[in-house]
């Protein structure tokens, strides 16, 4: 019954995208200056039937309607009703739906808030818009529909993979895909801009906060991501450089980079044709991310069982996409006298977009690498978290300087009159560090150059903020986001220098004695849950050096369905710093390997993560109040 | 005669360019060493030039009744059923690490015996396996 209701929407929304495209070609031949009120009413139609499909999904999940194929998969009957209903977008085919549901909503609200712009742009974007729907709809009803029947019913679905049951992971992937999916509508706006040569800065205001929002969201996708790693995977790290997570990095540089040079095509009408390309990479690298987690390629920490066939639809894709988008842009390029002086913030902002584009490159060549030598050499290779850290950190530190100086370099041309004050800066900076480095623990010469140079930029932006609270013209949100980056890079650097870790094995009742803690194996319980057992430890640390005392208790859970181990991290957060223990017992011996770990200021770089993103959502309201 | 305009560009073409070979050279050497090679403990066995000082991965089957465990350390040999490598580790073993199920270790070699593991690969699920072992499992079956 669900799965009937389901599937005739998607049918008849693929069918609306054809006719959307149909009558948007029509509307090209016509004189008119506005868009016929016909093609609203069938994008709205298409926009409310693809949300109705959706819920339609989670309908048959809440109702545990195992006859529905990603029902089955992915839920049982006992599941906690949170889970049931993050389990719609938990698996491959419901995500789709998801990826689905916003580019047809994006496609309707991109056309109902740019009236004020050209109409053959406008249409041009809602018929390639409505050509991703076609090839994704494609995708969805022909390799992975979630929709699909099981005969006869089965009595009980296989449930969802237990590291999944987890409230983080519960909204992670629609906020990131708001993010990576959001992209497209940008990725439709280029193409249309290029065959409507609608190039002007008022293109760059149409895509402006397209861009801002999908960035925004992608920040926090990331963010809740790594958050969910840090408790959940068990290791205590937030960021492992692991493919996975680099492909949702990915298209975030490209996005970093396109907010930046967008203002100059804004305010100077120049990098034109370099902000297409960041249009268009933005989108490629987010179905590119799509392929590496979806083909199941690459070895990843966050893979799961795959199946090859969607990998080749969606590689197919992405080649038409790109080869599609690259032949309209050789077509169209006409190369631009760019004339930027060396001291001007159009030339800063380029500069951002160089380390911009070496990060994602860096990134990029990391991740694909081990690909091109299996299918070349057959060589079965990883590249570890060393390549990227010496590679991105030394960039990170010059980076970091300009960022605090970029901002404040006037337009076309600039003296280098506040030369002075920077050095003051940076001594202030230098002095900060030296103190943290005399008076509690040394590290090495890059730490030391990472925590000055983020201490400057931290120091320069909050000079701004007074400086320019006295002027009318205050950019709050650019202020904002470059004094939380330098805030993240800062307690980043001061998570990695401070942090303490030690691993190893305990019976009940022994004691680990080390540096200024000791660590007592309690007890062990046995509790009995609704969908899991759980083996719950009790520790007692003693913290020596502030003399304070406190218990935690990691859990291990045994799942019957699926029949799965998980290991629950105990950790208590604190403003200074985190206290993390993780419990796994040791080929059921009656030893238990015990890793504790000191992580200092885990939840600011938290914080520093949250506020870049506010920033960016700050600006969206400024830029409604303004009514563009 | 060069124009001003000319001799600008020309500078920003040959810095740019300059920049775009450095960070392509950085990048491809740093990958170079940073690169970590999965190896069966028959590879391990035929391989004449292994190195002993850079950092690898070995995959194979924990052997049944090899399993040492202290409160120190947790020893183990991998085997691929042809040959068999020792393993000494420190620190978390991850989800599902049993006796004769499959296992990544990362570390370094000491000898073409010996291992000294520095972290053990996590798996999500009992049927899901990492791709390297797939190929190794198949080639003994």
């Amino acid at each position: 019954m669900l799965s009937n209701i389901g599937n005739s929407i998607l049918f008849l929304n693929l069918s609306l995208s054809l006719l959307i495209i149909y009558f948007a070609f029509q509307e090209l031949k016509k004189n008119q200056n506005f868009i016929n009120k016909k093609i609203y009413y069938i994008s709205l139609t298409q926009s409310t039937l693809i949300i109705v499909c959706f819920f339609t999904l989670i309908a048959g999940f809440l109702t545990s309607d195992f006859s529905i194929s990603a029902v089955y998969q992915n839920s049982h009957s006992l599941k906690p009703i949170l889970y049931k209903v993050s389990g719609t977008w938990g698996n491959h085919e419901g995500s789709l739906l998801l990826w689905v549901i916003i580019l047809t909503v994006f496609s309707f609200l991109f056309l109902v808030t740019n009236k004020k712009h050209l109409k053959k742009y406008r249409v041009y974007t809602l018929i390639t818009q409505n050509v991703l729907i076609i090839g994704f709809l494609f995708f969805i009803l022909f390799n992975s529909n979630p929709f699909d029947v099981i005969i006869p019913t089965p009595k009980e679905g296989l449930g969802l993979n237990p590291i999944l049951q987890d409230p983080a992971l519960a909204i992670h992937p629609p906020l990131l895909y708001l993010g990576f999916v959001g992209s497209s509508i940008y990725f439709s706006a280029a193409i249309a801009s290029l065959l409507t040569n609608y190039s002007n800065s008022n293109f760059a205001v149409s895509i402006k906060n397209w861009v801002l929002i999908s960035w925004s969201f992608q920040t926090v996708g990331i963010l809740t991501g790594s958050i969910w790693a840090y408790y959940e995977l068990g290791w205590g790290g937030f960021w492992f450089w692991d493919p996975v997570e680099n492909a949702s990095l990915l298209p975030w540089f490209a996005m970093t980079a396109l907010i930046h040079s967008l203002i100059v095509l804004e305010k100077r009408r120049q990098l034109y044709f370099w902000v297409i390309i960041l249009c268009l990479l933005t989108f490629s690298l987010s179905v590119l991310g799509t392929f590496l987690v979806r083909s199941g390629i690459l070895n990843s920490v966050h893979t799961f069982a795959n199946d090859p066939s969607r990998g080749i639809y969606i590689l197919i894709f992405l080649s038409l996409m790109i080869l599609g988008s690259v032949s309209i842009l050789f077509k169209k390029f006409k190369s631009n006298n760019y004339n930027l002086n060396y001291n001007s913030k159009e030339n800063f902002i380029l500069v951002n977009n160089w380390f911009m584009i070496f990060y994602l490159f860096t990134v990029f060549i990391g991740t694909i690498y081990p690909i091109f030598t299996e299918v070349f050499y057959s060589n079965k290779i990883s590249v570890g978290p060393p390549f990227y850290n010496t590679v991105i950190i030394p960039f990170v530190i010059l980076f970091l300087f300009l960022m605090a100086i970029g901002p404040k370099v006037k337009w076309i041309k600039d003296n280098f009159y506040n030369l002075k004050i920077n050095f003051i800066i940076l001594f202030g900076a230098v002095f900060i560090n030296f103190f943290i480095f005399f008076f509690f623990k040394s590290y090495s010469l890059l730490s030391n150059l990472i925590l000055i140079s983020s201490i400057f930029l931290i120091i320069s932006t909050t000079r701004d903020s007074i400086n320019l609270l006295k002027n009318k013209e205050f950019n709050l949100s650019r202020i904002m986001a470059h004094f939380s980056f330098g805030l993240l890079i800062l307690f980043i650097g001061l998570n990695y220098n401070f942090s303490s870790e030690k691993d190893f094995n305990l019976k009940v009742g022994e004691v680990k004695k080390f540096e200024d803690f000791s660590i007592k194996f309690q007890d062990l319980n046995l509790k009995e849950l609704k969908n899991y057992k759980a083996v719950i430890g009790t520790f007692e640390i003693d913290d020596y050096k502030d003399n304070a005392k406190l218990f935690l208790s990691p859990q291990i859970r045994i799942y019957e369905n699926p029949n799965t181990l998980t290991y629950e991290a105990s950790i208590r957060s604190g403003l200074l710093k985190d206290f993390y223990i993780t419990m796994s017992n040791i080929d059921r011996s009656e030893y238990y390997n015990i890793k504790f770990q000191k992580k200092p200021f885990m939840i600011w770089i938290w914080i520093s993560v949250i506020l870049i993103s506010l920033s960016g959502f700050l600006r969206f309201f400024k830029y409604e109040n303004k009514n563009y | 005669m060069l124009t001003k305009k000319v001799k600008k560009r020309f500078s920003f073409l040959t810095i740019f360019l300059t920049l775009t070979v450095l960070g392509v050279f950085l990048i491809f050497k740093t990958l170079d060493r940073n690169l970590l090679y999965f190896k069966s403990p028959t590879d391990v066995k035929a391989d004449q030039n292994i190195s002993y000082n850079k950092k690898l991965r070995i995959g194979g089957m924990v052997k049944k009744n090899s399993l040492i465990i202290d409160s120190e350390e947790i020893k183990f040999v991998i085997t691929d059923y042809k040959n068999e490598i020792f393993v000494s580790f420190k620190g978390t073993v991850p989800n599902l690490f049993l006796e004769g199920k499959g296992v990544v270790a990362e570390g370094i070699l000491k000898d073409k015996g010996f291992f000294i593991a520095d972290r053990i690969l996590a798996k999500h699920d009992e049927n899901y396996m990492p791709p390297e072992l797939k190929d190794i499992i198949k080639d003994v079956k």
